[in-house]
């Protein structure tokens, strides 16, 4: 960043060896002030030279300057669904996380996906199409899959499937969010939010705007690079 | 020694190598640690050796060996007739399958560790044990005592009462008084009224100890980490009381030394945590190290191994075994466990030793599955808050599966206590 301004930002899967993808990733910003944050933070900072902050800091830091009013952020990731709440004066206040298991994370969706054979943007797009839904009955990721391959086997519609599990993951959303104190403004941040599915259901259960930024996805890289210019 | 007690000596084995990895990893990686804690290295170290044999030797001489669960049960009155209590809470999972086998899988760790430890028969302390205690606290123990009587030798159950009104406290009395009566009939000796006001003392002094500890963890920088005050309340169980209250006042005069010259573990100003909630028995020490390791210090427990166990001394005096008895029950009766109905009083200690430790804020914690607990994790965080003392819950159990999301909730805590 510069001042205020992305210069530059990249996306890339850690995959099965994560330090390599950072070194190749490093290579091109030598001397850069770093901020490492997400499950690797502790294991990048064990190789670069870095800070460190928890994915839940940064992503508030992210929001807060996307959109400055905002006072609660729901961020679903690859791994983890959060919900977190910013006071006033834009400080880390409370937050939610998921537990252990995938149920209600981004994973889920890309695993339910799959399982349809429909690519990311086919998987929302079936879903809002569908005018009833298949209710799916577990939320574990592996029965859910198994759930619904037996569903495409009784011959179901895809997309009243793919609404079913849009509907199964967002109520699993809904009763994280609804753990902290939400308040508005409300900003979905993480790949989750690109799901314009999920957005329109989590808007209905809480009867409430939410507001989608450019490159959700990175809100948390980018409350980072603020991070390490104030630091 | 180990055969004569009925260990299976390939899983003891396992056993210790699995602790004293951990407690290297846990302890000894910790800088500056005041020299003290030593002795609690080198009771950990011989708890299954040295201890173990001071045990057994006792019970040759004709001691008798009492194993307790719960903090509910008053040492005074095994001390009383030169008996010996020991702790047998399993800060562990092991053998995990075989409890699950007598056990639903929703049954909180401790529960699940006892029935492991005593499954696999590595736990020299239930062995030596010639009556294990019981209570009815909480459903899960409540139940699985029926099913734990064929494991052990001798299996006794107290029962306990749900409320703080006056006939409970009656109810408390009876099974006391009960309880002593079992106590001189395993032992063959009777209570008299000196041996017992001598084992209060001993008790008090042993409680008095862990106070000037807690107390002086209220020093910035912190002069103490929270794993080695944790630790010395876990060997609290163990120990020889009277050995035990000495290692530990030493302990408190070099760390009175260390508040005067301004040392300490962590740096001045390190965010101060209060943990609060379920008991952590040895060998469980995963979330203070989550803690620690982020840099935030412990400056509390407010559990059955730290201040809930400890606190409120016994009144000593009384010219009759029925008059100190009652001393005995008037102190017990104020043990604010989550089994009691209503328990607003622990919430008003909570926040009495946040204040008093000048912590930062409270992690709650609960064992998974452990209802009394984590029901009221919800209003203490709610009162929490409400009084701006920022609050975290953490619902864990003994696996390490979950301990990176943990840290990520710790740290994010520890980074909203930063401002
Ligand atoms: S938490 Fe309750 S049941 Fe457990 S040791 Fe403490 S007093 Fe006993
Ligand atoms: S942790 Fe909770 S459920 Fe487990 S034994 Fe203690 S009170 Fe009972």
């Amino acid at each position: 960043m510069e001042g205020d301004r992305t210069i530059s930002s990249h996306i890339t899967d850690t995959t099965f060896a994560p330090l390599t993808v950072c070194s190749e990733l490093m290579r091109d910003l030598p001397g850069a002030r770093t901020v490492a944050t997400g499950y690797g933070r502790h294991l990048f900072a064990r190789h670069w030279k870095c800070e460190v902050v928890t994915e839940i800091k940064a992503v508030a830091m992210g929001a807060r300057a996307l959109l400055p009013s905002c006072r609660t952020i729901i961020d679903v990731g690859g791994q983890d669904t959060k919900a977190i709440t910013i006071t006033a004066e834009g400080k880390l206040h409370k937050f939610a996380m998921n537990d252990k298991c995938a149920a209600g994370t981004g994973r889920f969706l890309e695993v339910m996906a799959d399982a349809l054979s429909f690519s990311r943007e086919e998987f929302a797009k079936a879903a809002l199409s569908a005018v009833r839904a298949e209710k799916l009955s577990s939320m574990c990721t592996v029965f859910a899959e198994s759930e619904v391959i037996s569903l495409v086997a009784r011959g179901s519609a895809r997309q009243e499937i793919a609404l079913g599990i849009h509907q199964a993951i967002s109520s699993r959303i809904l009763s994280l969010v609804k753990g902290v104190q939400i308040e508005d403004d409300v900003l979905f941040a993480g790949g989750g939010a690109l799901n314009a599915c999920l957005r329109r259901l989590i808007e209905t259960g809480l009867d409430r705007k939410l507001h989608l930024p450019d490159q959700p996805q990175i809100a948390a890289a980018l409350g980072c690079a603020l991070h390490g210019d104030l630091h | 020694m180990w055969e004569k007690l009925g260990l299976d000596l390939d899983a003891h084995d396992a056993l210790l190598e699995m602790l004293g990895q951990l407690y290297g990893q846990t302890f000894m990686s910790q800088r500056n640690r005041p020299k003290g804690m030593e002795y609690f290295d080198f009771v950990m170290s011989e708890v299954h050796g040295l201890r173990i044999k001071e045990i057994v030797d006792a019970k040759e001489e004709g001691r008798k060996v009492f194993g307790s669960f719960c903090v509910f049960v008053p040492e005074e009155i095994v001390l009383a007739v030169d008996g010996i209590l020991v702790g047998l809470c399993a800060g562990a999972e092991f053998a995990l399958d075989e409890a699950e086998n007598l056990l639903p899988r929703n049954t909180c760790s401790l529960i699940k560790g006892a029935f492991g430890f005593t499954l696999s028969n590595v736990c020299p302390y239930i062995k030596a044990a010639d009556m294990v205690i019981g209570e009815n606290t909480c459903d899960g123990k409540k139940k699985s005592y029926e099913i734990f009587r064929d494991l052990v030798s001798d299996l006794y159950v107290m029962d306990m009462p749900q409320m703080k009104n006056e006939v409970d406290r009656d109810f408390l009395r009876h099974e006391y008084r009960r309880f002593a009566a079992r106590v001189e009939e395993v032992s063959g000796r009777k209570i008299e009224v000196d041996a017992l006001r001598k084992a209060i003392g001993t008790v008090n002094a042993k409680r008095g100890a862990m106070h000037r500890l807690a107390g002086l963890r209220a020093a910035d920088p912190a002069p103490i980490s929270g794993l080695d005050a944790l630790l010395a309340n876990q060997v609290y169980f163990y120990d020889d009381p009277v050995r035990f209250t000495e290692s530990s006042n030493q302990l408190c005069n070099e760390i009175e030394e260390r508040i005067g010259k301004g040392e300490g573990v962590f740096d001045k100003g390190a965010p101060r945590i209060l943990i609060s909630g379920c008991p952590m028995a040895v060998p469980n020490w995963k979330l203070p190290t989550i803690i620690e390791g982020a840099n935030a210090v412990i400056v509390g427990e407010e559990s059955c191994v730290g201040e809930r166990g400890t606190r409120h001394l016994t009144d000593e005096t009384g010219e009759t075994v029925e008059q100190l008895i009652d001393n005995i029950v008037d102190r017990y009766f104020k043990i604010d466990c989550a089994v009691f109905t209503p328990n607003t009083v622990r919430l008003e200690h909570i926040k009495e030793m946040a204040k008093a430790y000048k912590a930062d804020g409270v992690i709650h914690y609960g064992l998974q599955f452990c209802a009394p607990y984590q029901i009221e994790a919800g209003p203490v965080e709610k009162a929490l808050e409400a009084d701006n003392i920022p609050t975290l819950r953490i619902d864990t159990d003994y696996s390490m599966e979950d301990v990176e999301q943990i840290r990520t909730r710790v740290e994010a805590f520890i980074e909203r206590l930063k401002g």
